[in-house]
């Protein structure tokens, strides 16, 4: 068993992460009312393979808190247990715990012991707490309804808890495999290597049943074993192991503990939660154990400082992807050789007869390079799900600590962006729908009054047009309240009094610094900061955001994104023998002027006057210290009017050359960041371009 | 360093050398990616002069650093046999592609690294951070460059702050 295990723990961590998403999302979805055991199997699945891999990976600490609750989950599938808020919010909190824990191990890093037992013990309350209610209701005496429970063949769950507390355990199997096992293609040699996995495997063959050699079937198992395997393992992993030969065999697995096993079971039956913990008990190892759990939590105690500090270092960004996706790429790649085979064969012995076939080669070349292009761009398209399924959660807690009743519902989840625009805009995404849910949505009374339903609605909505992708937040709360809007910016000094703002404007102040107008602060959202964030983010991102509002009615947040960023639509500029990249998305328009049209203003530079406002004009020769080209020419050139960070701005370039789209490079990658240059491209002659960076460039111009 | 080399008598590296003004430069052969002719390049703005500009390298943006103008040597124009060398520097746990501007490529020397003499101390104003040693080959000087140290993006950075 000499294989490398970590090898494979990023796809564990992977499958872990998806599997809690899918409990959590599966809890949220839970009905109180009306149970379905679907949604219950599901939660059940996801907590089952956590706890069988990291079991196998010897996260053993992941798997005795899975263990627990799995427990719980699986009496709430046989509907031994009611499913209550209670247990379910409890649950969540344990997703979030189990979270923690596996980005800790993840990162290396200590598991916060103190937090794990926390919500241990919440789940401890939560699963005997459940059976002590339960026991109380029909009026027996304690001790009957455990000899009950005993008969009921849960002994092993039982001791098999107490035993997880103690931190040692150990199980003894008798089994006896009936004479066709190994018909059935099953090898006991199999099982034990991976009992010997779990833990310390000691066996013991029984060969009184072997017959003499003469009368000896090979294939007939006549040998039964004793095992005997000593670790932290729970039975359902024994019982996992077996699984396959369980029609073909008699077994019996029982707890090593058994010897004393009348002890847990009183305790079980001790309705107050904390004698669990309380080490009391008469078990071999207790006390060597102890004591290493309390240097493990003072470790990291010690080491909660260093844990918050050390970012998470290093961690492999991988993506998963359709093999459909793959498939078609690589169907592109051999298309691509072969035309790329055919234009060799035209090119090896050329003459003009052959020109007809070279053009339609190349043709095909520029047709399959093209598809290429757009399935490479494909493969780093996620659906936005990966951004939306989070915000159930989120609804959920938060609508619940304001006492307001919220139903969200996500629409187009599957519209797909690139991987770098998912992860950027989940901040900006939290930011508006915690805004919503807080200052959108009203209370439920003051729904009920103002003609609406009592539960108020927030639409996440996310769908393609036009080469941008659009998400937009939909709430029937209250509205922006223009006139409160307007006195706040007033009274705040962020506008004048007499100023005359469109409806537009004035739904933008609330992306201005400093402005908020809840009445009151709460943890939530209200401080005034994060709205000029969350549009700085995603202008960051090349997007827009748009406001659309109506008093009463609700308030809708509209996001444009591109696509992707790896493209970007550019308008090239000439300065000199130089060739720039202007982002056409910071254009506001362009003007021919001559020299003679800007003003100088002493000290200060130049300046244009546009439509009554004077804009600052950077000379894109004088601060690039380009000198080639026609000086002359200069006297006359072309302003592009530009707008960057809320900022206008003229860059003076001798012409416009023409729009395209480009590939975006980083400098970075073989370089360093350069001022005024936000990264390079290719152009269509195979030479190098670079684009400038706008508010950059603003900021320079005002400085 | 010397330990090591007395300790594995028979280590031999190949170095590439180049012409630079007369002088003939080396640098370990691992480090080179390729060797190309001199085309024109995007200037970038606002950089050292030394650094000539960007190139496209099929498709990654690699800037191309004239070593005449690095080393202080008179300028010349380039011509059909100038040479550009563009080498993979390490930095930290990082890669950069970078190009050098020579004269000419001259040879591939394999050299004994118990043969690489120790660059004689000039003092304090010169800098002798940036070579690896000098090499005796045919009665003529090699110096051997550490590519690593001369084509660090932030030594190129700093070195900009000093001009």
């Amino acid at each position: 068993m000499s294989i490398d295990m970590s090898q494979f723990h990023q796809v564990f961590f992977e499958e872990c992460f998806e599997g809690l998403e899918a409990m959590e999302s599966g809890l949220l979805t839970l009905d109180m009312g009306d149970i379905d055991s679907e949604i219950i199997n599901t939660i059940f699945r996801g907590a089952h393979s956590i706890k069988g891999g990291s079991g196998t990976f010897g996260f053993t600490v992941v798997a005795d808190y899975t263990h627990i609750m799995e427990t719980l989950l699986d009496e709430m599938r046989d509907g031994r247990r009611q499913v209550t808020q209670p247990a379910v919010d409890v649950l969540l909190g344990s997703v979030d715990c189990l979270r923690e824990m596996l980005t800790a191990i993840q990162n290396e890093q200590d598991v916060n012991n103190a937090s794990v037992a926390k919500h241990k013990s919440a789940l401890e309350v939560v699963l005997n707490g459940g059976t002590v209610t339960e026991e109380l209701s029909p009026p027996v005496e304690q001790e009957a309804v455990v000899s009950e429970e005993l008969a009921v063949n849960v002994v092993p769950d039982i001791v098999e808890e107490e035993s997880i507390e103690l931190g040692e355990q150990g199980w003894k199997i008798a089994f006896c495999p009936y004479l066709d096992l190994l018909k059935t293609g099953n090898d006991p040699v199999r099982l034990f290597r991976e009992l010997n996995e779990l833990g310390d495997l000691t066996t013991t063959a029984n060969i009184q049943d072997v017959p003499g050699f003469y009368e000896l079937d090979p294939e007939e198992c006549n040998i039964s074993w004793d095992l005997k395997v000593v670790g932290d393992i729970s039975g359902d992993e024994i019982r996992e192991i077996f699984n396959w030969v369980e029609g073909d065999c008699e077994m019996e697995i029982q707890p090593l503990a058994k010897a004393v096993k009348s002890t847990p079971v009183v305790k079980k039956a001790d309705p107050e939660p904390a004698a669990v913990i309380t080490p009391s008990n008469p078990a071999p190892k207790p006390v060597e154990v102890k004591p290493k759990v309390a240097t493990e939590t003072k470790k990291s105690d010690s080491q909660d400082a260093d844990n918050d500090a050390t970012k998470n270092t290093a961690k492999a960004s991988s993506i998963r992807v359709d093999t459909d996706k793959i498939d078609t790429l690589i169907n592109m790649v051999g298309e691509v050789v072969i035309t790329q085979s055919m234009l060799g064969l035209v090119g090896e012995n050329f003459s003009m007869d052959k020109v007809g076939q070279l053009k339609r080669g190349l043709a095909q070349l520029e047709r399959h390079t093209r598809d290429l292009q757009q399935s490479v761009m494909n493969i780093r398209m996620l659906p936005i799900s990966f951004v939306f399924s989070r915000f159930p959660r989120l609804v959920h807690d938060i609508s619940s600590k304001l006492d307001k009743k919220i139903a969200l519902k996500l629409v187009g989840e599957n519209t797909e962006v690139d991987k770098a625009v998912v992860e950027l805009i989940n901040d900006p995404l939290v930011h508006l729908i915690r805004n919503s849910l807080d200052h959108g949505i009203e209370m439920p009374a003051d729904r009920v009054a103002a003609g609406k339903p009592e539960t108020g609605t927030i639409e996440l909505k996310a769908y393609h047009r036009g080469g941008h992708i659009v998400i937009e937040i939909i709430d029937d709360g209250r509205g922006l309240d223009k006139d409160k809007l307007l006195a706040k910016a007033i009274e705040k000094g962020l506008i004048e009094e007499n100023n005359l703002l469109t409806e537009k404007q004035i739904f933008e102040l609330i992306f201005m610094p400093g402005f908020s107008t809840a009445e009151q602060l709460t943890d939530i959202s209200g401080r005034g900061v994060g709205m000029d964030v969350v549009r700085r983010n995603i202008q960051s991102l090349g997007g827009n955001i748009e406001i659309i509002s109506e008093l009463g009615k609700g308030t809708t947040i509209a996001i444009h994104l591109p696509l992707t960023l790896a493209i970007l639509d550019g308008q090239s500029v000439a300065v000199g023998d130089e060739t720039y990249i202007v982002p056409l998305v910071s254009i506001i328009e362009s003007i021919n002027i001559t020299e003679r049209m800007l003003n100088k203003v002493a000290g200060k530079g130049e300046t244009f006057r546009l439509r009554n406002e004077y804009l600052p004009v950077i000379r894109m020769r004088r601060i690039f210290n380009v000198h080639s080209g026609n000086p002359t020419k200069s006297k006359e050139g072309v302003l592009v009017v530009v707008e960057g960070q809320g900022e206008l701005c003229c860059l003076l370039v001798d012409e416009l050359l023409g729009q395209q789209q480009v590939v975006i490079k980083s400098l970075e990658a073989n370089y360093r960041r350069v001022e005024g240059v936000s990264g390079a491209t290719i152009l269509g002659d195979g030479s190098v371009a670079l684009i400038l960076d706008v508010p950059g460039l603003v900021r320079f111009s005002i400085r | 360093m010397t330990t090591d080399v007395q300790s594995n008598n028979s280590r031999v590296e190949q170095f590439l050398t180049f012409q630079l003004a007369g002088e003939a430069y080396g640098v370990e052969i691992l480090k080179v990616q390729e060797i190309r002719g001199w085309e024109a390049v995007r200037v970038i703005p606002n950089t050292p002069a030394f650094v000539k500009g960007v190139l496209n390298l099929r498709g990654s943006v690699v800037p191309i650093i004239d070593l005449r103008e690095r080393f202080s040597l008179e300028h010349c124009e380039y011509s059909p046999k100038t040479v550009v060398i563009v080498l993979c520097v390490e930095h930290g746990a990082s890669q950069f592609v970078m190009g050098i501007v020579a004269d000419a490529v001259s040879d591939v020397l394999d050299i004994n690294l118990e043969e690489i003499k120790k660059s004689p101390n000039f003092g304090s104003k010169i800098d002798t951070r940036y070579m690896r040693g000098m090499h005796v080959y045919k009665k003529k000087m090699i110096m051997l460059l550490d590519v690593d140290k001369l084509l660090n993006p932030d030594e190129v950075e700093g070195i900009e702050s000093l001009v």
